[in-house]
């Protein structure tokens, strides 16, 4: 057990030579087309003519694209995914602002009680979306938060809050404590050493949290189809599912608006693939 | 201080791997004075906690044990009637439907999920040429929306236009009802949720071997052991501690599914692939009526199962610092 301690360097000698991996090149190219081809597929009908849609055997290569699909979905989508891009920063912005100062709390400022407060952190996590669903919406029913964006944004956060709180005091407490104590007698309070070392140094988990955060609140169906369902303001997922509901027929441009949903999931794996990998690690594994 | 992460954040930290106990204790006595600024820093959180994780829990309990119907439920006179909701719901005959739709759903993409995830997480130990790009490729169905996946899928699985069906046809295999045969609707849904779990999988159990130390396939493999051997004498025993994680996790991640099952077969044909979950979302939101508290009461058996699922899931964490 003691050899899984972390940072134990590999020896370079296990890096083999390219002559000798290639065919794991090839085999790894292999498993990831077979892995991808959903998502090719959803590209590929996309781009697909209405009338060729029932085709069999359907066509394998767009080779006749059209963007029919792309059309209806800059006709009708785009304040739908204004409504996401909404919902996504605001659930950054609610879950920041409450997780970062309580990983504080716990990490560095010893808060009593944390090990039970992480336990039910744990917990929290664990609590089917679908019950949370319910309980907000007994409560918005009174409080007429039904159908607003608010209170979607707040129903969203209750996702990533947990995981940001974890994920934040797990990063916190490796934080030398030396550097906290030099400031301390630099005679920097406990807010000026929240805001001037512990924040800047925690800008990894920050962006990790904000990522994780944002495409949650993207891609949530449940509650939004639970509590915005008659709303002004439809996020995208709503959006594909009413289509899916109302033309069947329609596949291209289903597929079309997916393409787009997927969009956010695509710049943030090209632009942050290590902060994904960090943060589906941490959230598996943790204190 | 947890002993298998694997995230190189860790690498950094000051405090020592076995920071012991009464250095913290020592530490709270000192520091004191700062507990009213610690109780502020997480006032928000704790403030965030009661409003909108514990008040929207005890209403759902309340719902459980109330006959709430749609009148009732805005004015909030509902009458009590203890647990008869609950007995109601465990003696209907969706109740077993469900139950073994759970298991299938669950069990199956589990085991599945996990030899799939391991086999790619030995299959990219060792670098390669575009083996970093193609492992952040893998990532993808993970990052997707469910909506997007799911309706990818159930298009794919169309009985009459679907190119699974015209693949298997090219074999000379007839036309497979996937999402409207009832013997098939859930062995689908696990389908697409297999493909959907396989990341998760990867990615914990990759960062996992990444921390066995290569010395010791080395000394394995002076003793003569051949891959095989080092896999199962040398890998799998040591990967058991992240093993047990990824599937703890995945066991209460899979628990949950509500999405993926309702676009793609709204729990049917009939009752067909409706699993707990899925149960307890259509008697709430599914239907033009909905019977909050019915839907309450299958949501609460849910939360037990998690409750116990995170009890274990503490004990096999503290079980593994123990022994670190």
């Amino acid at each position: 057990m003691s050899t899984l301690t972390p940072a134990r360097p590999r020896p370079a000698a296990r890096v083999a030579g390219p002559r000798r991996t290639w065919w794991k090149t090839a085999l790894g190219l292999l498993f990831t087309a077979v892995m991808l081809f959903p998502v090719y597929w959803m590209v590929n009908v996309s781009l697909t003519q209405t009338r060729d849609l029932r085709r069999d055997p359907p066509s394998v290569l767009p080779l006749n694209p059209t963007f029919e699909g792309y059309e209806a979905v800059f006709r009708q989508q785009l304040p739908n995914l204004g409504t996401s891009l909404v919902l996504g920063l605001g659930c950054v912005a609610l879950t920041l602002v409450i997780a970062a100062p309580a990983g504080y709390a716990i990490a560095l400022l010893r808060l009593r009680g944390r090990g039970p407060l992480n336990f039910l952190l744990l917990v929290a996590q664990m609590i089917p979306a679908v019950v949370m669903a319910m309980g907000f919406y007994a409560i918005y029913v009174r409080l007429g938060l039904l159908n607003t964006l608010p209170g979607l944004i707040v129903a969203d956060s209750t996702v990533a809050v947990p995981f940001a709180v974890l994920l934040f005091s797990a990063f916190m407490s490796g934080i030398p404590r030396e550097m906290i104590q030099a400031a301390t007698i630099d005679g920097a309070g406990v807010w000026r050493v929240f805001r001037s070392i512990v924040l800047p140094m925690s800008r990894n988990s920050v962006l990790t949290v904000s990522l994780f955060a944002f495409l949650w609140a993207w891609s949530d169906f449940i509650f939004a189809s639970t509590l915005n369902r008659n709303g002004n303001f439809l996020p995208i997922t709503l959006g594909i599912y009413n289509y899916i509901g109302n033309n069947t027929t329609q596949w291209n441009a289903i597929m079309a608006t997916a393409v787009v949903a997927s969009i956010p999931a695509a710049v943030l794996l090209v632009v942050a693939q290590r902060y994904v990998a960090a943060g589906v690690t941490a959230g598996a594994v943790k204190d | 201080m947890t002993t298998i992460s694997a995230a190189p954040r860790r690498a950094g930290s000051g405090a020592g791997p076995g920071d012991p106990p009464d250095r913290t204790r020592r530490g709270l006595r000192r520091v004191r004075p700062t507990q009213w600024a610690a109780l502020a820093f997480a006032a928000p959180l704790l403030t965030y906690l009661v409003v909108f994780y514990a008040f929207p829990l005890y209403r759902n309990i309340e719902l459980s044990v109330h006959d709430y119907n749609v009148r009732a439920f805005v004015q909030g006179n509902a009458e009590f009637v203890g647990l008869d909701i609950f007995r109601d719901v465990v003696g209907s005959g969706t109740f077993p439907v469900a139950v073994r739709n759970t298991a299938i759903f669950v069990v199956v993409s589990l085991v599945f999920q996990y030899a799939l995830g391991l086999a790619l997480a030995v299959f990219f130990r060792t670098s390669f040429r575009l083996s970093a790009v193609l492992r952040g490729m893998f990532l993808v169905p993970w990052l997707l929306p469910l909506i997007v996946s799911a309706s990818t899928w159930s298009w794919m699985l169309n009985g009459d236009n679907g190119i699974v069906n015209s693949v298997l046809g090219a074999f000379g295999i007839g036309q497979i009802n996937w999402l409207t045969d009832p013997s098939l609707a859930i062995w689908s849904v696990t389908i697409a949720n297999i493909w959907l779990g396989i990341p998760f999988n990867l990615v914990i159990l990759y960062s996992g071997l990444q921390n066995i130390p290569g010395d010791v396939y080395e000394a394995a493999s002076l003793d003569g052991a051949n891959a095989w051997q080092q896999f199962w004498r040398v890998t799998f025993p040591l990967l058991r501690p992240v093993s047990a994680i990824t599937l703890l996790l995945g066991f209460i991640y899979t628990l949950k599914v509500v999405d993926v099952i309702w676009v793609m077969t709204t729990g049917g044909p009939a009752n067909a692939s409706t699993t707990l979950a899925v149960w307890s979302y259509r008697e709430a939101f599914g239907t033009g009526q909905p019977a909050f508290s019915p839907a309450a009461a299958v949501g609460n058996v849910l939360i037990l199962v998690a409750l116990v699922i995170g009890l274990v899931y503490v004990q096999v964490q503290r079980r593994q610092e123990k022994a670190a």
